[in-house]
Formats: C-alpha cells, structure tokens, sequence
C-alpha cells in the first residue's frame, strides 16, 4: 500500500537549474503504524509548511513535498526510497522513524546520490560506522538523549539510578550511554540494567526490583506502547509516592498525550524543541496547530527545520544538484522557528544543535494543552551530541567495512537488530 | 530469588494468566461450538479496552458500569458478525476462516486507529481499588487482585454452566452432534450465535479489565492473541477447563521465568508449546476428537 500525496504548493516557473523544474522533497515516514503519530501525517504537514514559507521568501524556487509510508519495514523503506527518487523525481528524502527504516534508506540514497535528513531515527550508526556523504543526521540520536537527561539529572540530586532497557539494539545503545553519562556526572548505577523483552505488557518484575533497590531515579529507555505500560505500571505500584523519579530515554508529545499528562507528571526527558520554550516556538506550534488539526511533536518540528534548512542551502547554490547542495550545507549555522544554533559538522553529518532538559508538568500548571513541559536547562548544541573525536566515521566507502564502535554498540551489524527499535 | 520475589512473581503471573485465561476461554468455546479458531479475538478484547474508554468520555461512565456495559456491547457485535460473516465459513475450507477473522482484526485495529489515534488513550482505573493490600506474605497491588478473582469467578462459573447444567448440556450436545440435536426440536442456529457472542463477550470483559493496567492502543490486542494461542494449543483446543488452567499456569510460568532469567520470558511459553505439540499434540486437556 502506498499512500502518496502531492502536493502543489505554487505554479510558479521554475529556473532550469533544478531538475523537473522544481525542488522535490520526500518524506518518508510511517503513515500508519506505531511511530505514526511522533511522525506520520505530522511530518509530511512539517514539511509542507516548511516549503510554504521557503516559497514566499524565494518566489522564483518551486518547491514540491510528497509524503510516502514505509510500514516500519526496512525493505519496503529501502523501496519506497528508490522509487521515490527513480520515478518520483525527489531530490531529498527526509523524517524516516525507526533507524532500520533509515540505515536502509541511507543505502539507497548513496547509491543515487541524492540527499537525506535523518530526523526521527535516532541511532547513532548513521552517523558512524554506517556514516554516508549524502546522509545527515539532524535532530536528535540516543547519545544526546542519554548524555542530556542523565547528566542533568545526575546533577540536579538523581544520583542513585536503576534502569530498564527494551532488548534490541536502540535500547542497549541508549542504555550503556545513559549510564556512561549518568557516572560522569557524579552519579551511580547501583544495579546492572535489565533488558525487557520487546514488545511487552508487564513490567512489574522491574518495578519491584526498583523498590528494594530504592534507586533515587528509576530510568526507562522504554518507547510506545511500552513506554505507557511502564509508566502506568509506575504509577500503580507506587514508585512515585515512593519518591523514586522516573527518568525517560526517549519521549514525546504523542505519549504524553496518549496515556495523560498527570500520569507522566514529572518525568525528565531531553527534547530538541518545545512548544512554549519561546515566543517563536509558541508561534510555530500554534501555526502548526492550526494547518494540521493537531498540535506537533519535537520530532515533527525538526521535519519543518530540516526541509527548510535544506531548501535553503539549494537556495544558495540555486541548484538542487546533491554535490553542490551538499557543499552548502558542510559547516552552515543556521537559527530557525523551531531550531537553536544549528551546526553541520562537516566531517560526519551530524547536525548540533541545543537540546533541552524538561520535566513534564501537571495538568493543573499548564497553560493550555499543548503547554506539556515545564524548562529545566539547555545542553548547548557543543555539548550535546557526541564529540568528533569519540566518532568512527570514515567516509567514502571505508566506513561500510568499519566495525561497530563502542558506542554504538550493534551499528555495524547492519538493520536487522534495530528492526524492533524505535527511532 | 527471595521467597518474597517469589510469591509477588507468582502473583503476577496469575495476573497475566487471568487475561489469558478469559480470552483462551472464549476461544476455547467459540472452537468448540463453531470449530472456528477465531483470529479477531485480540480485536475484539481491544475493542472492549476502548468501549470502556468512549463509555467514560461520551458518557462520563465510570469503570464499574463499563465492567458491564462494555462486554454486553461486544457481545451484541459479535453475534452480528456471527449472523452475517462469521454462519458463512461452516460451509468452506478451513483456510477461509483465518483469511476472514484475520481480515476482520485489521479492519477492527485501522479503524480505531482512525478514531482515536496509534497512541491510544488513558484509562483510570476504579478510586475503590487503588492503592496496595497486604496478604500477610505479600503486598500486591488492590486492583490486580481484583483481577484475578473476578476472572477465577468468571471462568469457573463458565465451566460450571457449560458442564454442570441443563443449558450447558444443550450447547455440548450442539457441538456433538448438531442434527441431532435440531430433532430434539433445539434451535442449534441460534445457540451457535449466542455463544460466539458470549466468547466475544469474554474478551472484551478481558479489555476492560486490562484498561487500568495495560496500554490501551489498538494493537494491544495483537500481542496478547499470540501468547494466547499458545495457551489454546498448551491446554488444547476446545478443552474449556483446560484453557482456563492453562492460562493461568503460564501465566505464572512466564513470569517466574522472567524473574530467573528476564530474556527468556516471552520464549518460554513456546517452548513449553513445541514441547508439548511433540509429546501430546492434542494439548494436555484436549480430548482425540470423536472420543467424548
């Protein structure tokens, strides 16, 4: 099955420089599933609006967006991927959750030597042993989710951590940095983590375990469905009253709104943007709100980050041809609505940028309902993502035969043990 | 393992084994009755999860009326599908009935999805229930006590009916020996219709049990019908004491499993499956068809 919708945003006439007359964006994004609503629907809209308002600023540069499922499969992502630039025409494929979806994507994009933005995926193989010339990784990846929430936790009092991590590749990976940062910051892991198996509904066994351990903060990489079972299972047994914090790897707006604000109340997790952090971004969700009937998640703002920063590197070399766009985009800086102190490092596409600390407020002290987390600190964009030097990025070629780094553990075994990862 | 572990280990077992054994129990009927292994029970539990949830926003119905409501209204659309799609496959082969019962829960879940998103919704389970009690050797959860007994209650006044009584008597005769029983002057149609919407019935009283606890989403039934189907096998199909038991022996064994040795939680049931597929293929309850 295959949902595409294209999207004519202006027929305005296009200059020759850009193939099929216009610059073609494709996201590629499940449409259906279980990561639909972190990007789904919401990021094809991202991106759309991301075009309009690159549109009304470069009147000469038309600007087409499509929107394509990938089923959460990583052969029919690596399909829908060659199909979209083989017979679609895209210049540039962006969003892609589930990191077996995108490693895969990644692949193809390289051989037709297109552009791609990884935005929900987050494993940070691709930016690694599985690093590629034509694919950047924008918005987020497990080391800075870790090395956030675990530092500023750490920091703020958390100091005794017991975690859970679902077993596959994303939760092991995000797991061990999590606990490396948790320990750089003065803080203890005082039990071995446990791997839950995936997917699964029952998470009593652990929770129990935490409350003999009396860890300060119980740390969760759990994701979806399973995140929610955690947390509501938090609740009923007691962690909170007990005064034990929960501390997420991953989280969003879709599972805050998906199980209720109180149930996650208090819960710290790292963002890379939220709704009423500042005035712009308030503006932005609003708009978003408005356009798409729904308000947005941080993954679907960095779809609207990512497609503008794109465009507008093909604005500057007014071409949309991949090596000169490419060029443009090494070493940019760039500030938008959703994005703060944007960098491309040019060595490994990994894009920096500040991430947020937050901490999920109560229903009572929101705003509005899109009002959802309460600021803690900012990881500022050169602190929070892994440093150059800790990167096993050789490009070219080299990088396919490199073997896994040690921190990203599973990177170089290819797709198959992200296939039950989330992002 | 502490003796403590042990037994809260044990209780949650019985916890998980309480939803496995009112949705293998409604299989287990349904089989018996129909010869239908119905793929769309997940479905139809999740269904009872989100009946639960649209009772309480539509009409700020609490989880007790829900409790009630919730299956009655299942109930009412199985016997739906029973009369309009489920009646016709007694007719064709076999594959046709996983064909239809596995489209029906695709439909189901994509059209939740539609409704209320991947996500799914929160549910707050009954204020009565909250919080913990002692047992004297354990402290569990109110609630997931709760749970167990009502699904003890259930499943042994299922069996009671269907072995002890008059009705039950009809319904064992009807999956006998249907034309016979039509000579007794029993309308067997509409038996088979009320049981297959008794059995969906039993799974959506699963779901609203599971509300509190559990994710609500629309695939949270797909991941229970697996385990559930290994327990159908386990105790054997048909065999309405015997998926009641098993389920709630697996339950258990998984979970104590888990405590030993966490990543082989979900493989034990199967593993207890294949075991017991080579050494008794029948299931461990299950009667050689024909001999009863």
């Amino acid at each position: 099955m295959k949902i595409a919708i294209a999207m004519m945003l202006a027929a305005l006439p296009a200059a020759a420089q850009y193939s099929g007359d216009v610059v073609k964006v494709g996201v590629l994004t499940d449409l259906s599933s279980v990561y639909s609503e972190l990007g789904g629907p919401g990021s094809v809209k991202a991106a759309e609006m991301a075009a309009e308002d690159f549109m009304k600023k470069h009147k000469d540069i038309k600007v087409v967006v499509i929107g394509v499922d990938h089923q959460n499969k990583a052969d029919i992502s690596s399909a829908k991927a060659q199909e979209m630039i083989d017979r679609d025409g895209v210049d540039m494929i962006i969003d892609i959750p589930n990191s077996a979806c995108a490693l895969a994507a990644s692949e193809v994009v390289k051989q037709r030597k297109k552009v791609l933005f990884v935005v929900t995926g987050g494993s940070t193989a691709l930016t690694n042993a599985k690093c590629s010339k034509y694919t950047f990784h924008y918005w987020y990846d497990n080391y800075d989710l870790a090395n956030g929430t675990g530092a500023a936790v750490a920091k703020a009092g958390g100091k005794t951590w017991y975690n859970i991590y679902p077993n596959y590749a994303f939760g092991k990976d995000l797991d061990a940095q999590m606990r490396k940062a948790v320990e750089a910051a003065g803080g203890k892991n005082i039990a071995p983590s446990d791997a839950t198996p995936f997917p699964n509904t029952d998470f009593s066994t652990y929770l129990l375990k935490a409350k003999s351990l009396k860890p300060q903060v119980f740390g969760t990489m759990q994701a979806g469905a399973d995140l929610v079972n955690v947390v509501k299972q938090y609740n009923e047994f007691g962690l909170r009253a007990e005064n034990i914090k929960l501390a997420i790897g991953l989280l969003t707006e879709a599972d805050i709104r998906g199980l209720g604000q109180d149930a996650f109340a208090g819960a710290e997790a790292t963002v890379s943007w939220f709704s009423h952090h500042d005035k712009q971004s308030e503006e932005w969700s609003k708009r978003f709100t408005k356009a798409f009937g729904k308000p947005a998640t941080w993954m679907q703002a960095g779809v609207y980050s990512g497609t503008l920063t794109y465009l507008e590197a093909v604005a500057r070399v007014k071409t949309d041809d991949s090596e000169k766009v490419i060029a443009a985009l090494e070493g940019h800086k760039f500030n938008d609505a959703v994005a703060h102190n944007g960098y491309i490092r040019p060595q490994d596409h990994r894009v920096l940028l500040d991430v947020y600390q937050v901490q999920v407020k109560a229903k009572k002290d929101s705003k509005d309902e899109d009002d959802l987390f309460k600021y803690v600190s900012t990881t500022p964009a050169d602190k929070a993502f892994m440093p150059l030097s800790e990167s096993t990025c050789k490009r070219d070629g080299s990088a396919a035969a490199a073997p896994a780094s040690p921190a990203a553990p599973g990177a170089a075994s290819g797709a198959a043990p992200d296939a039950g990862a989330p992002k | 393992m502490s003796w403590q572990l042990l037994s809260i280990q044990i209780f949650n077992g019985l916890v998980n084994g309480a939803f496995f054994a009112l949705l293998s129990l409604g299989l287990a009927v349904i089989f018996g009755m129909l010869r239908i292994v119905n793929f769309a029970h997940g479905a139809l539990y999740m269904l009872g999860a989100f009946a639960a949830y649209a009772l309480g926003q539509k009409l700020h119905l609490g989880f007790w009326p829900a409790l009630l409501i919730a299956p009655i209204l299942i109930g009412l659309l199985g016997m739906l599908l029973e009369r309009t799609l489920i009646r016709r496959l007694s007719a064709l082969e076999p594959s046709y009935n996983l064909l239809l019962t596995f489209g029906l829960t695709l439909l189901i879940q994509d059209g939740v999805r539609l409704v209320y998103g991947i996500s799914g919704a929160p549910y707050a389970g009954p204020s009565q229930l909250e919080g913990a009690t002692n047992l004297g050797f354990v402290v569990f959860p109110t609630y997931r006590l709760f749970v167990i007994s009502i699904s003890l209650l259930i499943c042994l006044v299922t069996w009671f009916v269907i072995e002890r009584t008059r009705v039950g008597a009809v319904i064992r005769a009807s999956t006998e020996n249907p034309v016979v029983t039509r000579t007794f002057g029993i309308d067997v149609s509409r038996l088979v219709t009320l049981v297959f919407g008794f059995g969906a019935a039993l799974a959506a009283l699963g779901g609203v049990l599971a509300a509190p606890i559990y994710s609500v989403d629309p695939l949270m039934g797909s991941e229970l019908i697996i385990t559930t189907f290994a327990v159908v096998v386990i105790g054997g199909l048909g065999s309405i004491m015997g998926s009641v038991i098993t389920g709630f022996a697996v339950g258990v064994m998984a979970a104590v499993g888990a405590a030993l040795y966490p990543p082989i939680a979900n493989t034990l049931i199967f593993i207890f499956m294949a075991l017991v597929l080579v050494l008794r293929p029948r299931g461990l309850f299950g009667m050689v068809e024909g001999s009863r």
